[in-house]
């Protein structure tokens, strides 16, 4: 694997973790923002560190701008402290006894800027982050969103060739979150290195990022941008993200054999392995089997009912494990509680199929 | 108004009836009272038996500012040596990853449970003229240790670093290591990140540390009398002068006693408002 001159970060990282092994290929242009989207536990953070230098690779390598920073088989480690990389951290770290004026001037300070200079430099930072007036506070002092803007302005002050986000918005309350992520969206894209965020948080994930790379146990399952991952999912992992029921299945023309032998029917022609999509909204339940136009029907057995927004989420069991959305006033009108028999229907329009290979 | 007074009164009344009900148990009241008291009556009568019709002339008695002068000046000395090459131990036994980390705890927590006199016996033998560090130093710079002021200064390191690196090692575990982290991706080598992050951190472990540091060499006597020898004015402190008074004089024990019970109570409440209150 060779470096495009485009890509500022190119990465093949290669760790051991308890169960499983972390290997997955990374690459970042200038400019560019990838988001690194997984479930707990799938290695992101992992992979966070080992970008940082704070965990040395079991294998691979991170070239960074054409400089090799990690390299176990030719024998080349460079420390955090001298890597051009700038993290955020998730609870974000800021130093508890240092003003936010003196948590962003730390490192330029420790890049050997004067520290009047180093100073200027991190009011700079404050006051383009809107936090001129709180200079001075102590980090127990700020609020949330404060407290993740400092830590911005103190990653971005040492002007890093890669910016790393561990799970930026995590601590913040709801209403902050979004206030602070459309923030974040515009310092990221202003940012001139690569930036990469990691997240388990798909909105996080879809509004920040050009990019996305999904893993999962330490391997990549998908890649590219918010529309096409959210699209056609290819796990249930990004099915459950953005809520869509996914089914694998062997098509031969409309037809989508599925491993149990429910055959679903889908609008579009395809043949060999094939994803089918279609969201809850799209699943109708009745009391009883219903005709009508070319729809696929089947009975199931309700195993949850969970409000979801202004409406029901019922989660079915049966041949086909499916969640449903529907109003609450037909929720009523079929007096449905867990462990019912039901009859599902789904129109083959309203199904997506698309390749598995 | 009215209202906040009613909340206010059943508030109380909540308050008062969750006492009653969360009676402290006697098997546990009855043995605290007495501890206490095992600790608090010693010092009453102390204070009880102090001639205090004489107090006046028998603190302008020249020896007793002498000792005084001397007990804080060493248990100082001391202390800010302890400080020295303790916090770095401590940060080594906390940080650092090598082999035998053990046994050096182990090995540090030895003057804790050493008994004094035998710590000064140790010490003469290391530092004593004929000592091995001792006849070294005596013969290359001329320095000789044991029955010196140096000397009790050095007695009472021993006896008082343990403390120290126990409660700043303490300190930096209960410190969390990823601001170190954060430190070192933001440019800072590990001994910027030591003293502008870390030392910052554990400060008020750090300062915990040094008064009780600070207390324990004030109180040695085993080692110092052993090590250093008991002369007025250049290895006498305090406790020394407390112990040599009882044989002779014990108004000018008591007198004694009173003076490095306040001394010691006195500067230990203002470091503990000035240094030791949480941050």
């Amino acid at each position: 694997m060779s470096a495009s001159p485009a890509s500022a970060l190119d990465a093949h990282i290669k760790v051991g973790l308890g169960g499983f092994d972390l290997d997955i290929n990374l690459t970042v242009a200038a400019g560019q923002v990838v988001a690194l989207l997984g479930p707990n536990g799938a290695g992101k953070t992992t992979a966070l560190r080992a970008l940082a230098g704070l965990r040395p690779l079991s294998g691979g390598h991170i070239r960074l701008q054409g400089d090799t920073l990690d390299d176990p088989d030719g024998n080349v480690f460079t420390p955090p402290e001298k890597r051009p990389i700038g993290v955020v951290f998730q609870d974000y770290l800021l130093f508890p006894h240092l003003s936010a004026l003196d948590n962003v001037a730390f490192g330029p300070r420790r890049h050997g800027m004067a520290k009047a200079e180093a100073r200027a430099l991190a009011a700079r930072w404050l006051d383009r982050m809107g936090l001129a007036e709180f200079v001075g506070r102590k980090p127990r002092h700020l609020s949330g969103g404060q407290a993740q803007r400092v830590a911005l302005a103190r990653a971005l002050a040492v002007n890093p060739a890669l910016l790393l986000l561990d799970e930026p918005l995590a601590a913040l309350d709801a209403r902050t979150r979004v206030d602070t992520r459309a923030e974040l969206h515009h310092h990221l894209h202003d940012h001139p290195g690569a930036t990469l965020i990691v997240t388990h948080d798909p909105l996080d994930a879809m509004m920040l990022a050009d990019h996305l790379v999904v893993i999962e146990d330490g391997a990549i399952v998908q890649q590219g941008d918010a529309q096409t991952v959210t699209a056609r999912p290819r796990t249930d992992y990004i099915a459950r993200l953005v809520g869509l029921n996914l089914y694998q299945g062997t098509a031969t023309a409309t037809a989508v054999a599925l491993p149990g032998g429910f055959i679903l029917t889908t609008a579009q022609t395809h043949s060999g392995q094939v994803f089918v999509a279609f969201p809850p909204a799209a699943v109708s339940l009745h009391q009883n089997r219903p005709e009508g136009s070319p729809r696929n029907t089947w009975q199931a057995t309700i195993t949850g009912v969970h409000r979801h927004g202004d409406n029901l989420r019922i989660q079915l069991g049966g041949p086909l494990t499916t969640a449903a959305d529907i109003t609450p006033a037909a929720a009523a009108q079929l007096h449905l509680t867990p462990g019912q028999q039901i009859w599902a229907a789904v129109k083959a329009t309203e199904t997506h199929a698309y390749p598995a290979e | 108004m009215t209202s906040d007074t009613s909340i206010g009164t059943a508030s109380r009344r909540v308050r008062s009836r969750r006492h009653g009900r969360s009676r402290i148990p006697l098997a546990l009241l009855i043995p605290a009272v007495i501890g206490l008291a095992f600790l608090v009556m010693p010092l009453a009568g102390l204070l009880i038996r102090t001639p205090w019709a004489t107090l006046p002339q028998r603190l302008a008695e020249p020896g007793i500012l002498t000792a005084l002068g001397l007990s804080l000046q060493t248990a100082t000395l001391a202390t800010v040596l302890c400080i020295l090459f303790g916090v770095p131990l401590a940060w080594l036994l906390a940080r650092a990853e090598f082999p035998g980390r053990r046994l050096v705890r182990a090995l540090v927590t030895v003057p804790l449970v050493l008994p004094p006199v035998v710590g000064g016996v140790a010490l003469l033998l290391v530092f004593g003229r004929r000592g091995l560090i001792g006849s070294w130093l005596d013969a290359t710079f001329g320095i000789t240790l044991p029955f010196t002021t140096a000397g009790v200064v050095l007695a009472e390191a021993f006896v008082a670093m343990p403390f120290l690196v126990i409660a700043v090692e303490g300190a930096l575990r209960g410190a969390d290591s990823r601001y170190e982290e954060a430190a070192a991706t933001l440019g800072a080598t590990r001994w910027a990140t030591f003293t502008r992050v870390t030392l910052p951190l554990v400060a008020p472990g750090i300062a915990a540390g040094a008064v009780l540091c600070w207390a324990r060499a004030l109180g040695e006597f085993g080692a110092t009398i052993t090590f250093a020898g008991n002369f007025p004015g250049r290895t006498q402190t305090m406790p020394l002068a407390v112990y040599l008074a009882l044989e002779t004089d014990l108004q000018a024990a008591i007198v004694l006693s009173l003076i490095l019970l306040t001394v010691s109570v006195a500067i230990l409440a203002a470091l503990r408002d000035k240094w030791i209150a949480s941050p």
